[in-house]
């Protein structure tokens, strides 16, 4: 019989860890599920000769494929974007490029500004000391002052340009485009027991070094020193609730797959953009016959992934292929609306700097372009170090038909019903990815590479899980208050991607954890009246 | 080995034709093809979860080929390969994925493309630090954020 505790978050991840450290200083009995376990970093794929063919399998991006004992099924058949997603103590930050761009403060206010979607409840001021405690927690390296983007103060210097870094700075400045250097997670001095980046090359399935942050070595240790638990290997199935109506607690499958009962008086979602609709969806009964928080209607849907335009060439320079991180700089050139270009709101730029051996040859075999026979050597080795990457991450607006819900027969290891996933590209990002890859092109051209080629949308690109249990202040058009709670259930609140009311044209990580923190700071100044 | 118990002989000599169909050996770039003993034994011992697709991918090709690709001039080789490239989906990705992987960790392959034969952790990489007076043109321009009303 597990103990109540005070405070119980499901999910290790971004938000989960940002909350659970956030709150530790209140002393609360605090409990963490986590359906994964404690990485080890001696064995990431970096550690190995096999490291890249690790990516097309134990390491995949897609939880499909890998198919990890700690992943969940997701039926995305019907999607032309795939779930990407890592299940463990850190989430997905154990597995991404560690890009840290903020959401512009234009994003909260798309409705007014554009006349699309609908305003956040909440603005970016509202953000910025969690923005920068973030930054702080997890360790970012950037270079302030960038004209185009939220102001950050990066505790460390930015990554060098190596060799691609300036190929793509002198295409752009050919074409008197914006870019500069990314904000990054990666560590470029030593920082807070972070040893510095080393350049293992493709650090997005997890940091061998470290150097790379995610929550199981940034937030985690602070957060259990300050007496937080964390319960690893247990699958949530379903939150429960009393006859009041409020989460009484949650149900689990444990390490051994025993079913366990765990109360608490607030129960916290920290699950993403799939995984918190898919609990929420699963924890239907008699009183929420529709799903838990769900009066609305709203739980699952308006679903935004970013579809990726990505177009690729091959200079005739060396650039850094796998000697480095893979993302340095970025640009908001095509950031703000400008309805000239036939589509509303805009897209960030993310460069990449090349790719490893491997991967080279099986994504342009795959393409077309590195042949079969006796030219495959000549052509391989024109291709192979040559390769650079536009990547236009295009803002997604909220359509409710794009949306999570159960699958009729598709179950995880535990038989608890897999999310399934409907989704189609709308005609407004259509037009934002057609121009992008014009863009991405004239950049690439200015660059002087040869061999063009697109992957638009990147299939396998669904990195970023938004939208599907929205904020707002009006409980018939949202899910959650503007401080996170469930209108419907007033211990009950929501930290991940889930919440966000549109996407901006970044990638949402550091936005989504300033986002927890900021929940988990309204939790503490209300605690008093934190249920009426 | 119960990889390689999963190919039939049949399948094991297929696998390496197709295998030296799309990477020969080449003396210009002193590199062995695809179908060398020793990557062929590193393909059949990693194969793993992907032993199900290369199978499905192989038996297809014995299809096209009415009999062992193996067994056909060369000619016919290229014919039935040229239509399996066609009409061989995920599988025939995957086949030819797993020839790659092995293939570009092999010693003499990186030897000739002059990459080091390593992991890449504990060594890691030097970056050179690059010309950041290429970021003065983007500072001088400046610019604004779009402001919120």
């Amino acid at each position: 019989m597990n103990q109540p505790v005070d405070v119980l978050i499901i999910g290790a991840g971004a938000s989960g860890a940002a909350v659970a450290y956030s709150l530790a200083e209140t002393k609360m009995h605090i409990l963490c599920l986590d359906q994964g376990g404690w990485m080890k970093q001696a064995e990431y794929p970096s550690t190995g000769r096999d490291w890249e063919a690790k990516f097309y399998g134990e390491w995949a991006t897609s939880p499909n494929i890998r198919g990890r004992p700690e992943d969940y099924p997701i039926n995305d058949d019907n999607s032309p974007i795939k779930v990407v997603n890592f299940n463990a103590v850190g989430g997905s930050t154990i597995m991404y490029t560690a890009h840290w761009p903020r959401l512009h403060p234009s994003d909260f206010k798309v409705k007014t500004l554009d006349g699309v979607a609908d305003d956040w409840p909440i603005d970016y001021d509202a953000l910025v000391p969690f923005f920068e405690e973030n930054d702080r927690m997890m360790g970012v390296s950037g270079l302030s002052g960038d004209p185009r983007s939220p102001l950050t103060h990066p505790p460390m210097p930015p990554q060098p340009l190596g060799l691609s870094g300036p190929l793509i700075g002198k295409a752009m400045n050919k074409l008197g485009w914006h870019w500069w250097p990314s904000d990054t997670t990666v560590a470029t001095t030593d920082y807070e027991g972070r040893a510095r980046c080393i350049n293992l090359g493709h650090c997005t399935p997890a940091c061998a070094q470290g150097a790379k942050a995610s929550t199981d070595i940034t937030y985690w240790p602070h957060a259990i020193r300050a007496g937080v638990e964390l319960r690893t290997h247990c699958r949530a199935r379903e939150i429960t609730t009393n006859e009041d109506g409020m989460a009484s607690g949650v149900i689990y499958y444990d390490k051994d797959g025993v079913e366990q009962f765990q109360g608490a008086e607030v129960v916290i979602i920290a699950c993403n953009g799939v995984g918190t609709p898919r609990l929420l969806l699963n924890s239907a009964s008699g009183k929420f016959p529709n799903g838990l928080a769900n009066s609305s209607g709203l739980v699952g849907k308006n679903l935004m992934f970013h579809p990726y335009a990505q177009i690729y060439g091959f200079v005739k320079e060396p650039t850094d292929s796998n000697r480095a991180p893979p993302t340095c700089l970025w640009s908001k050139e095509f950031y703000d609306t400008d309805l000239s270009r036939g589509f509303t709101r805009g897209y960030g730029i993310q460069f990449g700097r090349g790719a490893g051996p491997v991967f080279e040859a099986v994504a342009s075999e795959q393409k077309g372009i590195l042949p079969w026979g006796k030219d495959h050597h000549r052509v391989f080795r024109k291709l192979n170090g040559h390769r650079l990457y536009f990547s236009a991450i295009c803002e997604d607006l909220p359509e409710e038909h794009n949306r999570v819900t159960l699958d009729p027969v598709l179950k995880d290891g535990h038989g608890i019903p897999a999310p399934k996933v409907d989704y189609t590209i709308s005609e407004n990002s259509r037009k934002m990815m057609e121009h992008a890859l014009a863009h991405g092109r004239e950049f690439l051209e200015a660059a002087g590479a040869t061999d063009i080629c697109t992957n638009s949308p990147i299939p396998w690109g669904g990195w970023h899980l938004l939208g599907t249990a929205r904020m707002g202040t009006d409980p018939e058009r949202s899910v959650v208050n503007e401080w996170g709670r469930s209108h419907d259930v007033k211990n009950l609140f929501i930290v991940d991607g889930s919440v966000f009311v549109t996407s901006g044209g970044v990638n949402p990580t550091s936005t989504i954890q300033a986002i927890a923190l900021y929940v988990a700071d309204q939790m503490k100044s209300r605690l008093a009246n934190l249920f009426d | 080995m119960i990889v390689e118990k999963s190919l039939t002989s049949a399948q094991r000599d297929d696998l390496r034709v197709i295998s030296g169909m799309m990477i020969p050996e080449s003396d210009e770039y002193k590199v062995p093809g695809a179908d060398d003993a020793t990557i062929q034994g590193d393909i059949l011992a990693t194969l793993g979860r992907d032993t199900r697709m290369v199978s499905t991918a192989l038996d297809h090709i014995a299809r096209l080929a009415g009999k062992s690709l193996a067994a056909l001039d060369e000619a016919k080789r290229e014919a039935v390969v040229t239509e399996f490239r066609a009409s061989g989906g995920a599988p025939a990705a995957v086949l030819a994925r797993v020839i790659l992987q092995c293939y570009y960790r092999d010693d003499r392959v990186l030897r000739s493309l002059g990459l080091e034969l390593r992991a890449p952790f504990p060594k890691g990489h030097v970056l050179p630090e690059g010309d950041w007076s290429l970021l003065d043109p983007v500072k001088a321009r400046g610019g604004s954020l779009r402001g919120t009303t």
